[in-house]
């Protein structure tokens, strides 16, 4: 009882230290998504509230919430075709080494609206910035951003990336909510979510959260065997082609 | 409808698949080619990552080519054993072209040489199988003769040493060839992904003379058991065979292959030949228009290690 009491009031004095003007509370509808046979991408919600301590003065400038959902991170390797005599071959090419597979951010206004360039990328706002780390600073290569360009282009076109400017709703003054949208082909693993809350281009909050993309059922039989019983699973499946094959001679056999 | 792919990781429509499959096992049973090059590219197209693609199909030729060979071995157009001298050939010449196959794919231009042997191969082996079966037609047509092949009329290098009599392809030829041929299918097959039929094919008919009725039941025997093999060897090494694509495929692949041959069957020889040469000419055009026209989007992504 007194142990509990004493963490308590430890605790009591570790928020109000740490404590900013706002504070920031986020939930997520499901931390777990489940696919079965007839799965075909799935639609999460991220809902939040942003506290303010009733001492402090109001802001001049308006919340800008920014949801970034990240998937689990792929080694990817972006080719570049060039003109060689009559042939387009591959040549150059840039990796990407920590790559989310999948990538989707929303924010409450236009990236525009809410500040430069520079602020943008400083705050590593948007997929290009956040696809080449803000550390690369003075030297940006040019080449680097054309491969990332590309890279946002092609995942993009399987809503793999997604940018989506105006997806975090305000539901009241402090309540927003911003939809989460999964393609069936994002892949299986733990999924973060970040929740940064600004306010004239000043980090007030961020939080952080996660979800999890799992098979079940026969789907997960079969994957787990593949992996663990992997020649036995390919024993059944040329034993299965070759019995399939031998079925249709004999069910065809007419003449 | 969808159903999800467990390996694949993603939905794909049955009736598209089933479809295709079938499409895909009409032509394989009706040439004695495995397919392979036609149902990898559309599983690509439709979003299946290449190695989940490449593994899979494996299965789908092991089922068609099973169907096909057993129809022809009823029939008694299967020659056994030319075909595990073909088998025992390619064997060694996979091993090879899988060495060789990494050996590339270290270089990076890996698909530049895919592509630029499917356009060299295609293009001779369909271009010259055209002309000589457009003869044949015509010679047809206007009445003439043509050359007859006889019991014992060999050319002069199937008469190297360590001859072998292949009583049902009335072919009477040394081993060296036979084996170094098949070994050479093995090797490109090995390289390029696929079962090699659309070379072995033409070589049975033209370089050894095997009679056209054999030929595509002695291809399918050899295919069988390379892919069989094949089928094993992804699951074992690299967990990309999906079970359940490979079930879809294979219902698709066999009925379209029960039907491919009995077409087959009721085609002359020489129309067989102008057929297989335009299928082969057209998937030539097809990779070389890829290589020559600017593409829409001139980057590619492509997935290198495992996730982390």
């Amino acid at each position: 009882m007194m142990r509990s009491a004493a963490w308590a009031l430890f605790w009591l004095v570790a928020l109000t230290v740490t404590a900013r003007p706002e504070t920031l509370v986020v939930s997520l509808s499901a931390h777990r998504v489940l696919i079965g046979s007839n799965y075909t991408g799935a639609q999460l919600a991220v809902f939040g509230s942003v506290e303010r301590d009733g001492r402090s003065v109001a802001r001049a400038d308006p919340y800008d919430v920014v949801v970034t959902a990240q998937g689990p991170r792929q080694h990817l390797l972006v080719r570049e075709k060039d003109r060689f005599g009559p042939l387009w071959l591959n040549n150059e090419q840039r990796r990407f080494g920590e790559a989310p597979s999948f990538l989707a951010t929303s924010t409450t206004r236009l990236f525009r609206e809410m500040g430069s360039e520079e602020d943008a990328r400083r705050l590593n706002l948007g997929l290009r910035n956040k696809l080449i780390p803000a550390g690369a600073g003075l030297s940006f290569d040019t080449g680097e951003a054309r491969f990332a360009d590309a890279l946002i282009r092609i995942k993009g076109a399987g809503k793999l990336y997604q940018e989506v400017e105006r997806g975090v709703t305000f539901l009241t003054p402090s309540m927003f909510q911003a939809p989460i949208i999964l393609p069936a082909t994002a892949p299986t693993g733990n999924y973060d979510v970040t929740v940064e809350v600004y306010s004239g281009q000043v980090l007030l909050a961020k939080q952080q959260t996660s979800f999890e993309v799992v098979q079940i059922g026969f789907e997960q039989q079969v994957a787990r065997l593949a992996r663990s019983w992997s020649l036995a699973y390919g024993l059944a499946t040329a034993l299965m082609a070759l019995g399939f094959g031998w079925l249709a001679t004999v069910i065809f056999r007419r003449d | 409808m969808q159903i999800y792919l467990p390996i694949a990781e993603m939905p794909i429509s049955v009736l598209l698949i089933i479809g295709m499959s079938a499409a895909v096992g009409f032509v394989s049973g009706m040439f004695g080619i495995g397919g392979g090059f036609l149902m990898t590219p559309l599983l690509i197209f439709l979003g299946v990552p290449p190695a989940v693609a490449v593994a899979t199909v494996t299965a789908q030729v092991a089922a068609s080519s099973m169907t096909g060979a057993v129809s022809n071995w009823q029939r008694r157009q299967l020659d056994i054993k030319l075909g595990l001298f073909l088998t025992a050939g390619g064997l060694v010449g996979t091993m090879l072209g899988v060495l060789a196959f990494n050996s590339i794919r270290r270089t990076g231009q890996l698909e530049v040489v895919i592509a630029l042997s499917y356009l060299v191969l295609f293009m001779i082996i369909g271009s010259m199988m055209l002309l000589e079966s457009l003869r044949a037609l015509m010679r047809a047509r206007t009445g003439k003769p043509g050359r007859l092949k006889r019991a014992g009329q060999h050319p002069a290098w199937l008469k190297l040493p360590l001859r072998v009599r292949f009583a049902r392809s009335r072919l009477y030829a040394s081993a060296i060839p036979i084996l170094g041929f098949a070994a050479l299918v093995g090797f490109i097959g090995a390289v390029l992904g696929i079962g090699g039929g659309f070379i072995m094919v033409p070589a049975l008919l033209y370089l050894f003379r095997v009679p056209t009725m054999m030929v595509v039941g002695t291809s399918l025997f050899q295919i069988l058991v390379t892919m069989t093999a094949a089928t094993l060897f992804h699951a074992a090494s690299n967990q990309s065979v999906d079970i359940v694509l490979a079930v879809l495929l294979i219902i698709g692949g066999v009925i379209g292959a029960q039907f491919g041959g009995r077409a087959g069957r009721h085609l002359r020889g020489e129309s067989f030949r102008v057929l297989l040469a335009v299928l082969l000419l057209a998937v030539g055009f097809r990779i070389g228009s890829e290589l020559i026209f600017r593409p829409e989007e001139p980057f590619s992504v492509s997935i290198q290690g495992a996730r982390g």
